[in-house]
């Protein structure tokens, strides 16, 4: 069961937490996978996400991060996010497999589609856009990503977390207030999706 | 100390001719802003990547235009990853060199895509040895004793 696992990820991840995070104790280590076919787009976006988020894996196709994801052809469902990712940022053009179709794959998963995905892409396309968000992306950033749109990022994954370990922890929704009150004046251009987090 | 100040006055008008000229961008700060005592080279280390990866393209771009016919569409996705790569740098002229680029291939000018590539050619080549004596500077400061304020 989907809601199983995430509980016991989460558990795992805040003993692991207080045990070697550098983070404050108590704090969930988050796992963030990053796609991205440019090693530029790599480099900057695995900096940007540790500015905020304890671990990151990035990897330069989406059929690898399949494979991170545990759910590339021939596995079962069940082996499916033991790396316990907590996010996937991903490219959306990318040769062979696109972010919206690795997007489509996390969703049609049960062990995977809670998993919050945020596509980034160097063009402002409104259909692209709307198909990616009508499919579940949780938002869509234009490139190049800075670091305020990291910082925003943090509260979709404090979302997903509450919702599936069915606790609401004071500390988590602290970070949640804390992460909404960075949200700036100047928005970047990005563009949320319609859906509300129950 | 009167080294160390003249190499980091030297720096900042470096840099701000970079940003002046309009060969560097906001992006460029949004680097500068990730490097940090705990990644201090982190800025080196992506322009390294950028420079390397570039001249490939560049490479490439070239012998894709000497074939015949031009694969107009090979030829837009190179460039289409040479805008990207140069956008995430912050390094604008090339970017918009890139941009201009794209035009010429949707337009299937053969001639207008080859001066397009001379553009972006002599745009990559110049933000390099530009680039490249920042770095520098900035190496000199810190064998010097010094340390690289964060500057505009």
């Amino acid at each position: 069961m989907a809601r199983t696992n995430y509980s016991r990820t989460l558990e795992t991840n805040l003993q692991n937490a207080s045990q070697h995070s550098s983070h404050a104790p108590g704090t969930p280590e988050i796992h963030v996978l990053a796609v991205d076919d440019s090693i530029i787009d790599r480099k900057v976006i695995e900096r940007l996400l540790k500015t905020s988020f304890y671990k990151v894996t990035s990897v330069d196709s989406a059929l690898r991060a399949l494979e991170v994801l545990g759910i590339e052809d021939g596995h079962s469902p069940s082996t499916a996010n033991n790396f316990e990712v907590n996010m996937i940022i991903t490219d959306y053009c990318m040769p062979e497999m696109t972010g919206y179709d690795l997007l489509k794959k996390v969703k049609e998963n049960a062990g995977l589609k809670e998993i919050p995905v945020v596509i980034m892409s160097s063009e402002n396309v409104p259909t692209r856009i709307e198909r990616c968000l009508e499919e579940g992306a949780k938002e869509f950033i234009i490139k190049p990503v800075q670091l305020e749109d990291v910082k925003r990022l943090g509260e979709h994954i404090m979302n997903a977390m509450n919702k599936n370990s069915g606790v609401a922890c004071s500390k988590r929704k602290l970070e949640l207030e804390d992460c909404q009150s960075r949200k700036s004046a100047n928005r970047r251009p990005h563009i949320r999706g319609l859906r509300v987090i129950a | 100390m009167d080294v160390i100040g003249r190499l980091q006055r030297q720096r900042t008008e470096l840099t701000q001719a970079l940003f002046k000229e309009g060969l560097l961008d906001e992006q460029f700060t949004q680097l500068q802003l990730l490097q940090d005592p705990n990644n201090p080279d982190f800025v080196a280390e992506v322009v390294s990547l950028f420079f390397e990866d570039s001249e490939k393209l560049l490479d490439e771009l070239t012998r894709s235009l000497e074939q015949d016919p031009v694969d107009y569409k090979k030829v837009d996705a190179y460039v289409h990853q040479f805008k990207g790569s140069s956008s995430s740098i912050g390094a604008q002229r090339v970017k918009n060199a890139c941009v201009i680029f794209r035009t010429c291939c949707e337009e299937r000018s053969q001639e207008g895509c080859r001066q397009a590539l001379q553009q972006v050619k002599h745009e990559f080549f110049l933000i390099k040895s530009r680039l490249e004596a920042l770095l520098q500077l900035e190496q000199q400061i810190l064998a010097a004793g010094g340390t690289i304020p964060f500057m505009e």
